[in-house]
């Protein structure tokens, strides 16, 4: 075993030993597993949104579409900055909705905006299928990082089932606070790498981020501006595919709670006042990606930039350490996202849906038994699907931004009806779906998530209208 | 709606426009600025920015809360 593989398995293991150890004395209920019985304070709920943020997409995907697509990885950066703008303007609201009628999860708060339990049912259940490539990426990830950082010695197959089990341990003893308190040792090793890595390579190769643009501007400059070294993502794609992640971002189950996790309306403005310096360690990452195209041109996989030319740079008990921070990011926001995923299904699918008169003690069960078959449906699609790490994402968004109709019409407009939100998701995501199948994404140049969020507020807009009058007439 | 909640609305507008809308009119590398090509720069500069704007949002939106205080 060398040096870099030793450090990573040390760092994992300890990380799921503290995972377990932070849930030993709670009483496991679904409010401490889900919700940490809602006494963390503001510095758990700052790790916990960071180790939301920051996972292994941040880090390999970022560094490798700045690697082989050049200037489109921008996106990345600023769709952040963005979220962040919107969170400011629409958390408070939902914030308010959610304290009066103590609303845990976001189906919880279209069933009660719309009375439809239908509905909630449904969201719950689009949730969950886009959770699915979000934890896949992580799981992806994380075998990228520990087969390069073992020389190729552990197959990536074998990483995936170790993190599998350990990640699964930690979130079956101690539910979210787990996740909390791995996300300390995550947060720390994950910035500490950035910083070493992102100021690192462009001066030991070329003296500074200056230099190497140089380089990179008269080798080669279309890599540089939209489309970059891709044919179709172009400006009008990068400008449709930041709307669609930043409309999407609060949609995210498991960041949507945080809206009901705040003390205060204030505090959320605040929050996002700061937020948008959450995305400087993306600039480095992306020096990363574009000395790693200069030093080392050629990779077959993208995704491994970071990864090799950390390799190459530095010594192994560095690797080691890089890889190991890579592989905690990845079982944090993993842990956290089957957590959410499960929760779904066993409050909101189950006790929603089929049997309204489950006890809490059958939905925690449920709960549990879920975290197990949703990570191991992530771990087959992760071993045998495998597919580019910013593909998933935006795959994932795909689904999660059909909420933002329904959730932003709801809060801010009267007139709108659950037949309105209802045939607004089914149309957005019957068209993306059937867009991406059939290859045509992009679509006319623009994301085709974005087309169909452009699809579902029309058609919301329009079948609210159309049913509200129905509604006024049949009063009259 | 209250005068700040409107000001801030439309400072909330303009990392939208400048981030989103404004892209294809900055897709060119010259001039470099801090080393950067055009297009990282002007995305870095108004990411940068945005923590400010939404501050100057914010005590737009606290003045109303103030001034709504002190008429009660």
């Amino acid at each position: 075993m060398n040096a870099a593989l030793f450090i990573i398995l040390a760092v994992i293991v300890i990380s799921a030993v503290v995972g377990i150890t932070a849930g030993r004395k709670l009483k496991m209920n679904l409010e401490n597993w889900t919700v940490g019985g809602r006494r963390f304070g503001v510095i758990i709920i700052w790790l916990l949104m960071a180790g939301e943020i920051y996972t292994t997409f941040t880090f390999l995907g970022a560094s490798g579409w700045a690697y082989s697509k050049g200037a489109p990885a921008f996106y990345i950066l600023v769709y952040g900055a963005l979220a962040y703008t919107l969170s400011f303007f629409i958390l408070p609201a939902l914030w308010k909705i959610g304290k009066r009628y103590g609303l845990h999860t976001q189906p919880d708060y279209f069933i009660k905006r719309y009375n439809s339990r239908f509905l909630g049912v449904l969201v719950a259940l689009i949730g969950v299928f886009s959770i699915i490539p979000y934890l896949q990426l992580q799981l992806t990830g994380l075998g990228l990082i520990v087969e390069v950082a073992s020389n190729g010695t552990v197959r990536s197959a074998y990483a995936i089932g170790i993190a599998f089990i350990l990640t699964c341990a930690f979130v079956f003893t101690s539910g979210i606070r787990g996740a909390a308190w791995v996300a300390i040792i995550k947060d720390v090793l994950m910035i500490a790498a950035v910083f070493v890595v992102g100021f690192g390579v462009p001066s030991i190769y070329f003296g500074g981020f200056g230099k190497m643009f140089n380089i990179q501007i008269e080798k080669m400059p279309e890599h540089l501006i939209f489309p970059g070294s891709t044919t179709h993502m172009d400006s009008l794609w990068v400008m449709s595919t930041i709307l669609l992640t930043a409309l999407g971002f609060y949609m995210w189950p498991h960041v949507f709670g945080s809206a009901f996790s705040a003390k205060s309306d204030k505090v959320i403005k605040r929050n996002a006042v700061i937020m948008p310096f959450y995305q400087i360690p993306i600039l480095l990452i992306f020096m990363v990606g574009f000395t790693a195209l200069l030093v080392l041109p050629g990779l077959e996989n993208g995704d491994m930039a970071f990864l090799s030319l950390v390799n190459q740079t530095y010594p192994s008990w560095f690797m080691g350490f890089v890889g190991a921070a890579g592989a905690v990011t990845a079982m944090v926001p993993a842990a956290i996202l089957v957590l959410f995923a499960s929760t779904l299904i066993s409050k909101n699918v189950y006790q929603t849906g089929i049997n309204p008169n489950a006890s809490e003690d059958t939905v925690m069960r449920l709960s549990r038994f879920m975290v197990l078959v949703i990570m191991t449906f992530s771990l087959l699609f992760a071993i045998f699907l495998p597919n580019e790490l910013v593909n998933l994402l935006i795959l994932g968004y795909d689904g999660v931004c059909q909420f933002f109709p329904g959730v932003v019409f709801g809060l801010f407009w009267k007139g709108v009806t659950k037949q309105g939100v209802l045939a607004g998701i089914l149309a957005g995501t019957g068209f993306v779906v059937f867009l991406i199948l059939s290859q045509n994404d992009p679509f006319l140049g623009m994301n085709a998530g974005f087309v169909g969020l452009l699809i579902n507020i029309m058609v919301t807009i329009f079948i609210s209208l159309l049913t509200r009058a129905d509604v006024q007439k049949t009063k009259s | 709606m209250q005068k700040g909640k409107k000001y801030a609305l439309v400072l909330g507008a303009i990392p939208f426009v400048m981030l989103v809308f404004a892209l294809p009119l900055v897709n060119r590398i010259h001039p470099v600025v801090l080393g950067l090509p055009f297009i990282l720069f002007w995305i870095l500069a108004w990411v940068m920015l945005t923590p400010l704007i939404l501050f100057f949002a914010y005590r737009l939106e606290q003045k109303d809360d103030s001034d709504e205080g002190e008429e009660e």
